[in-house]
């Protein structure tokens, strides 16, 4: 069963065209990363598939919910860690995890169990009592990623989750993703291509709304006649290589 | 079970920051103890009973309520602006959870500080009867009315502008129209009619007449100041609403 078909997906803002008929499939467990040059839609998709936005047309099902029809079930099923970290700014470590877990259904109990797993798994034991505006730049990240995941999503959204990290961090977190790979479907937005050679099983490229390129590394770059990623995206996304 | 979490998580973030403290609960009981003074200093023969403690009293109650615009504005407006409302969008919260999510703290906070500036009222004057409890009430009623504009402009702008409007703007509006700390009376014409069309001289209006059990006196400005408040709170779902289903979340 695909975690995620999308069918015909549009989006149009007073008569320009952010995503336009998108169809895509991924399977359950896959990590795919979606890139494109900014602007080229990656972000929208992402809204839509997320409930966020509304589509102007087409749909996209999420194990077998419309975004359309039933959003509310989506919900649900899925999470989300956006470009931003997005954390209460005030609440500690393990608040901000309780918070998202009890948003999500769990009962008090389950939630500072499962607030002490995410602690563990990101390796937030030294902060744990830390108010979030406190961390650094790649805690507050991991911080952001483990209220993603504490809900149990079976589909997770990952909008530029190493952006402004330094090497150190991003590998960190590199560790962390790559744990997660086969058991929770990921979309992975990024521009740095090589996080997406390190851990994508597939890649669409987006460029001007509309999906120019679906594979993994290897079948881009054969597609192109090129041996880097990057010169492959450099093509698939309109440029010159 | 999501609005309490939700609403305890937003008290937190308000309380954790000492600067609210000093607006939200120290403010208020300086300007009590100032104006005392001041009031103290004025020689009977004057017979200005403008800063008198039943003047004062249910006008720095209602002073002190304006604040929680200022909360409930920068904190929505921070939640927009850090992606933290986007987090939240995605999960199954619903409009309800948020609305009463953002508004219950803001009046809980409104009944202690209500209940902390007419109680230190007290001990400079004001007489200690069953109404004080009722004008606690009444004044966290009167709260909902800046809940509702700090909700508004939250959902409309950045923490730079809800500052300048929730906080800058707003609060001198209130004190200067309420009658509190200029004489409106005295003042008359154009000043005194623009105070008399807007809600804030009522909201004091109505916890005086609480304070002062004069019931009948009550009613004509609450509906007023009720009034306002439904108007806000419908503008401030709509945008909120807007927000969370929209494209611009």
């Amino acid at each position: 069963m695909n975690a995620i078909t999308i069918t015909n997906l549009s989006k149009k803002y007073d008569g320009l065209t952010a995503v336009d008929n998108l169809n895509l499939t991924i399977g359950q467990g896959e990590l795919f990363s979606l890139l494109g040059v900014n602007g080229a839609g990656k972000t929208t998709t992402i809204k839509m598939l997320s409930c966020l936005i509304k589509p102007t047309g087409g749909n996209a099902v999420l194990l077998g919910d419309s975004v359309k029809e039933h959003p509310q079930a989506v919900k649900g099923k899925i999470n989300i860690s956006p470009q931003e970290t997005a954390v209460a700014a005030n609440l500690s470590v393990t608040e901000n995890l309780e918070l998202i877990a009890g948003i999500y259904g769990q009962d008090s109990k389950s939630a500072t169990k499962s607030a002490d797993e995410m602690v563990s798994q990101f390796g937030l034991d030294r902060v744990r009592k830390k108010k979030a505006k406190q961390l650094s730049g790649g805690m507050q990240r991991r911080l952001s990623i483990a209220m993603a995941l504490i809900s149990n999503p079976q589909i997770l959204f990952l909008d530029e989750p190493t952006l402004g990290l330094d090497v150190l961090a991003r590998r960190e977190l590199w560790a962390s993703i790559e744990a997660l790979k086969g058991k929770v479907t990921i979309i992975l937005t990024t521009h740095y291509l090589e996080e997406v050679e390190a851990l994508s099983d597939r890649v669409g490229i987006m460029a001007n709304g509309k999906l120019t390129a679906v594979g993994t590394v290897a079948e881009l770059t054969k597609q192109t006649g090129t041996s880097k990623l990057e010169d492959a995206f450099v093509i698939l996304s309109g440029g010159t290589a | 079970m999501r609005i309490i979490l939700f609403a305890k998580r937003n008290a937190k973030e308000v309380l954790r920051d000492p600067i609210n403290l000093f607006f939200g609960l120290g403010f208020p009981l300086i300007l009590l103890v100032l104006l005392s003074v001041i009031n103290a200093s004025i020689p009977p023969e004057a017979h200005n009973t403008m800063f008198s403690i039943e003047n004062l009293a249910p006008g720095l109650a209602m002073f002190g309520t304006a604040f929680m615009a200022l909360f409930a504005g920068l904190l929505l407006s921070k939640d927009r602006t850090s992606s933290f409302l986007m987090r939240l969008f995605a999960s199954p919260m619903t409009s309800l959870d948020f609305i009463l999510g953002y508004t219950l703290p803001m009046l809980v906070m409104a009944l202690a500080q209500a209940a902390i500036t007419l109680l230190a009222s007290c001990i400079v004057g004001l007489e200690l009867t069953a109404n004080l409890l009722l004008a606690i009430g009444v004044t966290t009623l009167t709260s909902l009315l800046f809940v509702g504009f700090g909700l508004l402009f939250g959902s409309l702008l950045n923490e730079k502008a809800v500052s300048g409007i929730c906080g800058a703007l707003l609060t001198n509006v209130a004190a200067w129209l309420s009658g509190v700390f200029i004489p409106i009376d005295l003042i008359g014409g154009a000043f005194k009619k623009t105070a008399e069309i807007l809600p804030f001289y009522h909201s004091v209006q109505t916890i005086r007449a609480v304070l002062g059990g004069n019931f009948d006196e009550m009613l004509p400005h609450l509906i007023i100041v009720l009034g306002y408040t439904v108007v806000i709170f419908i503008l401030a779902i709509i945008v909120f609403h807007h927000k969370m289903s929209g494209d611009n979340a």
